[in-house]
C-alpha cells in the first residue's frame, strides 16, 4: 500500500530526518493505519460539503495599531533562538550566488 | 474506602477546600504545602510533573491568605493547581533572561529547556482568579498519544495501579488531581485527551464546546479540533474551573464571543424532564465487559433519577476513527513545521539548510509525532489530497449532521469515555492502530466540535470506570448538570486511590 520509497518521499517534504530502522517500522504501520483509514472510500460523500472548522467562523477585522498586551520586547522575542549573531537570528545561507 | 470528612487535606474539593478557608481552618500556604508534599513522597514515582515551582507557588498562596484576609472570596482564590506542560507560561523578562516562572516543553526533546516570552491565556485566567500555579504536567508528545507513553520525559503511572497507564494525553494532570498533588488541573482534548484519562485515573475531566475557551498559548496539535479544559476531583470544581477559563479573547480567531453562564447555578441537581439519548453504535464490540456494566448503570440511576432515556443512533460512529486519523495528522504536520530549529528549540546547528531541518527534526521529536507528520504529510500531497483529505472532512460533515439531529430530539448524550479501564504500560505500544481504538468513544465529539464530560461511575477489576455526558454546542450547562446530579445520586465521589493518606 505504501512503499518504501513513498516514505521517504514524504519524509524529505515533512523535513524530517528518519533512520533506516525508523523507515522499516514506519512502513508496516503506514500501511496498517492507511488500510483502515481506507473505510472512508466506502461512504457515499458526492453531495457532501467538507467541513473544515466545526463553528460559523468569520473573519474579525480589527485596526492595524501595535497591541501593548501582546507586546515583546525583541530580547524576550530572540532569547529562545538557538543561534544568534547580536540581535538577529543566524539561519543557514538559503540563497547562494550562482544558484 | 474512606468516608466523606476523613479525607485528608490534599484530596479533598475545591469547594470543600474554600469552606475550610473561608472559615479560615486552612491558609493557602497549607493546601499549597499538602500538594508539594504528595508531589515530594508520590511525584517522583508516578512522574506527574515535568516542572514543579515551589517558591513560586508558596508566595501565590502567601498572597492568596493576604487577600482572603481581606474579605477576598473569589471560588479559585488560594487553591493549587498544575497546567498541563502543554500551556506555555511566561518564564522570561523584557531582557530575555529567566524570570522564576516555568519552561514549557510540550513533553518534546526539541522543545527541551524552552521558556516562553509570554504567558497562555489559561495561566492569565486562573492566575487573575487568584488560583496557585503548582508546576507543569507530564504528556504525550505534543498531545499525542492516549496512554502518556510518548513523553519524552518518560510514562507517567497510574495512581490506582503503577503498573498501568494514566491514560492520556493529559495523564499527568489527571494522574496528579487523582493522587492529591493538585487541586485541577487544566487539559487539552483533540480526540479524549482530557475525558479519557480521567476515565483511566477516576477523576471528572471536561472538554468544552469548541471554541469555548481560549486556545492562545496552548502548543498546538490539530487546531480544528483542540480545546481547553478542565480536571477536578467533582463535577462541581469543574463547572468553577470552567467558568474561570471560559470567555471571548481577541487573541484566539477562534474563540467565540457568547456570554459565560454561571456554570455553578446550572448544578441543580433536578434531571426530571430531560431526554438523554444513548447511541447505540458505543457500546461496541471489544469493550469490556466492565466498563460496560457501570456505564449501563450509571445510565440506570439517571434513569432513576426521573431522566427520560432514549435509544438514539449515530450511523457514522464507525467512520470518526479513520476521519480522526487523516485530519488530526494533517493538521499536525503544518502545525509541526515551526519546529525549524531557527526561531526557538532545539537545533542541529548544521550550515546546511535542509540538513539542519533533516537533523533538528529527526533528532527532536519522538516515534508517534514523526508518524504523525509522514501520515499528514501523505494525506496532504499531491495525488493523495481529494481522496484522503477532502474525503475526511466529507465525513466530517456527516457526523456532524448526525449529532445535530440527534441533539435536536434529546438534551445530550450518554456514552461510554473508554473501551476499557486503565491497561499496563507497555501493552499497545508496538501497535499504533491499537492505541488509536481507545479514544473510539471520544473523538466523535472533537470531529463535531461539542462539549463533553466523563465522570467516574465506579470500579470495573479495582480500576476506575468513567462515562460521558456530550451536549449541544455551548450548552456545558445540561452537561453539567446531568454530570453534577448523577455524581450526587451514585455515592461514586469519594473515591480516591491507594495514595489518599498522609
Amino acid at each position: 500500500m505504501i512503499s518504501r520509497s513513498d516514505v521517504e518521499h514524504v519524509a524529505r517534504l515533512a523535513r524530517l530526518g528518519l533512520t533506516d530502522d525508523e523507515l522499516d517500522r514506519m512502513v508496516g504501520q503506514l500501511s496498517r493505519i492507511l488500510e483502515a483509514v481506507n473505510v472512508l472510500q466506502s461512504v457515499d460523500t458526492s453531495a457532501i460539503d467538507p467541513t473544515a472548522q466545526v463553528i460559523e467562523l468569520e473573519n474579525v477585522m480589527r485596526d492595524d495599531v501595535a497591541s501593548d498586551a501582546q507586546r515583546l520586547s525583541r530580547e524576550a522575542a530572540l532569547a529562545g533562538a538557538p543561534l544568534r549573531e547580536g540581535p538577529m537570528l543566524r539561519v543557514p545561507v538559503v540563497l547562494e550566488e550562482g544558484r | 474506602m474512606p468516608v466523606a470528612g476523613v479525607l485528608p487535606l490534599a484530596d479533598r474539593t475545591i469547594t470543600e477546600a474554600r469552606e475550610l478557608l473561608e472559615r479560615r481552618e486552612v491558609s493557602s500556604r497549607e493546601l499549597t504545602e499538602a500538594c508539594l508534599a504528595r508531589i515530594a513522597r508520590d511525584g517522583g514515582e508516578l512522574n506527574t510533573f515535568i516542572a514543579v515551582g515551589e517558591e513560586r507557588a508558596l508566595a501565590a498562596a502567601d498572597a492568596a491568605d493576604a487577600a482572603t484576609a481581606t474579605g477576598d472570596a473569589r471560588p479559585l482564590l488560594g487553591i493549587p493547581y498544575a497546567l498541563k506542560d502543554i500551556f506555555v507560561t511566561r518564564a522570561l523578562d523584557d531582557a530575555g533572561q529567566p524570570d522564576g516562572g516555568l519552561p514549557t516543553t510540550a513533553g518534546s526533546k526539541i522543545l527541551a529547556g524552552y521558556r516562553s516570552p509570554y504567558a497562555s491565556s489559561a495561566e492569565e485566567r486562573l492566575g487573575a482568579a487568584g488560583a496557585v500555579l503548582l508546576g507543569k504536567t507530564n504528556c504525550d508528545e505534543f498531545a499525542m498519544g492516549s496512554s502518556n507513553e510518548n513523553s519524552a520525559y518518560g510514562p507517567v503511572r497510574n495512581p490506582w495501579d503503577r503498573s498501568t497507564v494514566p491514560g492520556g494525553s493529559s495523564g499527568g494532570s489527571s494522574a496528579a488531581v487523582a493522587a492529591g498533588q493538585a487541586f485541577f488541573a487544566t487539559g487539552t482534548d483533540t480526540g479524549g485527551s482530557i475525558r479519557q484519562p480521567a476515565a483511566l485515573s477516576g477523576v471528572v475531566g471536561m472538554k468544552p464546546t469548541y471554541g469555548r475557551v481560549s486556545r492562545y498559548g496552548m502548543v498546538a496539535f490539530a487546531s480544528s479540533l483542540d480545546q481547553c479544559g478542565p480536571f477536578g476531583r467533582s463535577v462541581r470544581d469543574v463547572a468553577t474551573v470552567l467558568e474561570a477559563l471560559a470567555g471571548h479573547d481577541p487573541r484566539d480567531s477562534t474563540s467565540v464571543n457568547v456570554p459565560v453562564p454561571d456554570y455553578a447555578a446550572a448544578l441543580t441537581g433536578e434531571v426530571r424532564g430531560l431526554r438523554l439519548g444513548v447511541p447505540r453504535e458505543y457500546f461496541v464490540a471489544g469493550m469490556e465487559p466492565g466498563v460496560e456494566a457501570s456505564v449501563r448503570a450509571a445510565i440506570g440511576v439517571l434513569e432513576g433519577l426521573g431522566a427520560e432515556i432514549v435509544e438514539v443512533s449515530l450511523p457514522s460512529t464507525d467512520k470518526g476513527l479513520a476521519t480522526y486519523y487523516i485530519i488530526t495528522p494533517a493538521e499536525a504536520s503544518a502545525n509541526l513545521a515551526r519546529y525549524d530549529g531557527v526561531r526557538y528549540g532545539q537545533s542541529a546547528g548544521d550550515d546546511d539548510l535542509l540538513t539542519n531541518y533533516l537533523a533538528t527534526r529527526g533528532d527532536g521529536f519522538g516515534p508517534e509525532v514523526k508518524r504523525r507528520i509522514i501520515l499528514g504529510t501523505y494525506a496532504l500531497s499531491a495525488g493523495y489530497y481529494d481522496a484522503y483529505y477532502v474525503k475526511a472532512q466529507q465525513v466530517r460533515t456527516l457526523i456532524k449532521a448526525e449529532f445535530d439531529a440527534v441533539l435536536a430530539d434529546v438534551d445530550a448524550l450518554l456514552a461510554p469515555t473508554s473501551p476499557s479501564v486503565a491497561f499496563k504500560i507497555g501493552a499497545k505500544t508496538d501497535e499504533p492502530l491499537l492505541m488509536y481504538l481507545n479514544d473510539a468513544c471520544t473523538l466523535p465529539v472533537n470531529i463535531a466540535g461539542l462539549p463533553g464530560i466523563s465522570v467516574p461511575c465506579g470500579l470495573a477489576d479495582a480500576l476506575p470506570v468513567g462515562f460521558q455526558v456530550i451536549g449541544r454546542a455551548f450548552d456545558e450547562e445540561t452537561v453539567l448538570r446531568v454530570a453534577d446530579a448523577y455524581e450526587r445520586a451514585a455515592g461514586f465521589s469519594d473515591l480516591r486511590p491507594p495514595t489518599a493518606h498522609d
